[in-house]
């Protein structure tokens, strides 16, 4: 037989009974169609993820203090030692790597601010002017910390802060209370709202000094190190490292790169992506078995028209090959149904939340459509083998 | 051009071998017009399944065209049957969902014959048949006689040497049953050997050779 005539063959015989095709079509469409809406919505989880992390700054090296074992105790522990603090001097001492292009301490606290008769617990972020660059933060009014002057009692309050203290009155040059000191309001955050557990909406940043003073302290939660390219976080990390071991005289800091943390997410994420799409691909797996199922009946429904076939001249790898192209035709139209399915369902969640970059990843569109076609075939095997085993003269007579 | 010699069929039913052919010892030339007659169960049937090789010979030899047709495997046979071989049901066995026309065009399309062949073909045995109007009913379209016009034109498609013919009066009236074994006859003509399985003397009658079966033995 031509290729195309056993098509059209094949395809003649899926229209004569068009409930059943349909139906088939509907299961194998489903599963196609899960996987490509479940792996769309993963990706875009990850992606999501991702995206929120370039927006913290883009080069990042973090140093914490303490240092992180990965196996085994610390002789401070041992001791009932606390690690030792980070500095401001250790934050400026970074900056003489030559991979390293601009530095953020990080120091926090919680406090409350007034303002007149309002108050409110708030975070307090103590910090230099680089923040706002290394971190991509958006300034919405006024001016950020100043770079010099650092002991200044100056502040800069977070969007949602500079609301609730005062409405739509100006805020810049008023001042404000935040715990037993006066700070005058040099600027106000843009509204950007959570990234990374910093909702900067409800922040008010102050110089890192003046952070010291309020909360008692001298020591720094992290520095952000931003690197000079992509190339050089390496060695803006070797750097870090190598600058506190001198400083300290022991390793008692924790280095990472953002990549680092982001690989992490990434590689989670994509886990969920891949588990998340097999789960759907076992509902491929049970269309699989009821096209299996359909076709048995096909073959038992069909005994005189195989028996006929087989009368005419057909050899039993003709019979086979006219099933199993029944099975991947009606398969391949299952899948294709299925994408447009699919595609429809991202594109309504794509609409509903706009946030969400939902796109199905091709090797998942890829992979579907081929368990979808492979199952389809695979359980065809049975089918069209007993079609093509069938004793004609027992088929002819019908039975 | 078929010889069959000492052949049998037997089949096992539980412990006991039942015989449906004993020792069968048949010549049939080319253009030979031949009816097979007996009660059912007489072994008719399975003598044509055999002649087909729809079939195998439980012992003897089968010869078509001199070569031993039951040693070959299935793709053999199934060529051996698609070149040579013709069949005429009783109940038809035309596929419903198929029009007239792509009923008959079945057996060359199988057989892997150019479109362009086919459609030139059909048409011819569309118009030898009487056919030409009712090229695109179904089988429920069309009545008893025309659907075993359909059969026989489909069974002569790919010009066989031999055509078989299980009762293909059964199902169909007297008078459309002759003009059914007046078109099978005129093949005959045309140097087709005929084997015309009945039990309908008027009609066995009519064969130049005529065999009686009883008990899966030739009686005469």
């Amino acid at each position: 037989m031509r290729p195309y005539d056993i098509a059209s063959f094949a395809s003649d015989s899926l229209q004569s009974s068009r409930a059943r095709t349909l139906l088939m079509m509907l299961a194998m469409s489903i599963g196609v169609g899960a996987v490509v809406v479940l792996t769309a919505l993963g990706e875009g989880a990850r992606l999501y993820v991702v995206n929120q992390f370039s927006s913290l700054g883009s080069n990042l090296v973090l140093v914490f203090p303490g240092r992180t074992e990965t196996a085994g105790i610390s002789p401070g522990m041992l001791l009932g030692q606390i690690p030792r603090e980070l500095t401001m001097e250790d934050a400026k001492a970074l900056l003489k790597s030559r991979a390293v292009s601009r530095i953020a301490p990080m120091t926090i606290g919680s406090s409350e601010i007034s303002y007149g008769p309002l108050n409110r617990e708030v975070v307090v972020l103590g910090s230099t002017s680089d923040l706002l660059e290394v971190r991509h933060m958006e300034l919405a009014l006024g001016r950020f910390l100043p770079s010099t002057h650092e002991g200044e009692p100056v502040c800069v309050l977070g969007a949602k802060i500079r609301h609730e203290l005062f409405g739509n009155a100006s805020a810049i040059g008023k001042w404000v209370r935040l715990g037993d000191r006066r700070f005058r309001v040099i600027g106000v955050m843009g509204s950007q709202g959570e990234s990374m557990g910093f909702n900067t909406d409800e922040l008010v940043i102050v110089p890192v000094s003046a952070a010291h003073m309020l909360f008692n302290n001298s020591g720094l939660l992290r520095i952000l190190v931003e690197a000079k390219s992509r190339d050089a976080i390496p060695r803006a990390k070797q750097d870090a490292e190598s600058i506190l071991l001198a400083r300290h005289g022991e390793r008692d800091v924790t280095v990472i790169t953002q990549d680092a943390v982001l690989a992490t997410f990434d590689r989670i994420l994509r886990a969920l992506t891949l588990a998340v799409g097999g789960i759907a691909a076992i509902s491929l797996s049970v269309a699989g078995v009821l096209i299996m199922n359909v076709m048995l009946i096909a073959v038992s429904q069909r005994v005189r028209e195989i028996g006929l076939l087989k009368a005419l001249g057909a050899p039993a790898s003709g019979i086979r090959t006219l099933f199993f192209t029944e099975a991947a035709l009606l398969s391949f139209a299952g899948s294709m149904a299925g994408l447009i399915f699919g595609e429809l369902g991202v594109f309504a969640i794509a609409k509903a939340y706009p946030s969400l970059p939902v796109t199905a990843p091709w090797w998942a569109v890829l992979a579907a459509v081929g368990t979808a076609l492979a199952t389809g075939i695979l359980f065809s095997v049975w089918p069209a083998r007993r079609a093509a085993l069938l004793d004609p003269v027992a088929a002819l007579s019908g039975k | 051009m078929i010889s069959l010699e000492h052949v049998s069929r037997s089949f096992a039913i539980g412990d006991q071998q039942v015989y449906a052919l004993r020792d069968i010892n048949l010549e049939i030339a080319a253009g030979d017009y031949l009816s097979v007659m007996g009660p059912s169960g007489s072994g008719k049937s399975t003598l044509l399944n055999l002649i087909g090789l729809l079939d195998r010979p439980s012992s003897g030899t089968y010869r078509l065209d001199g070569r031993d047709v039951t040693a070959l495997n299935d793709e053999e046979q199934a060529g051996v049957r698609s070149g040579k071989i013709g069949f005429v049901f009783q109940s038809f066995n035309l596929v419903p969902r198929l029009t007239a026309a792509k009923n008959i065009e079945l057996p060359l399309m199988l057989a892997g014959i150019s479109a362009d062949l086919r459609k030139a073909r059909v048409e011819v045995l569309l118009k030898d048949y009487g056919l030409l109007d009712r090229a695109d009913h179904r089988p429920d379209q069309l009545s008893g006689g025309q659907r075993q016009r359909v059969a026989i034109a489909r069974a002569t498609s790919m010009h066989p040497a031999i055509l078989l013919a299980d009762e293909p009066t059964g199902n169909l009236d007297q008078s459309t049953g002759r003009e059914v074994i007046d078109l099978l006859e005129k093949l005959t003509e045309q140097h087709v050997a005929l084997v015309l399985v009945t039990h309908d003397p008027a009609i066995g009658g009519r064969a130049r050779r005529q065999l009686h079966m009883l008990d899966g033995r030739i009686t005469d």
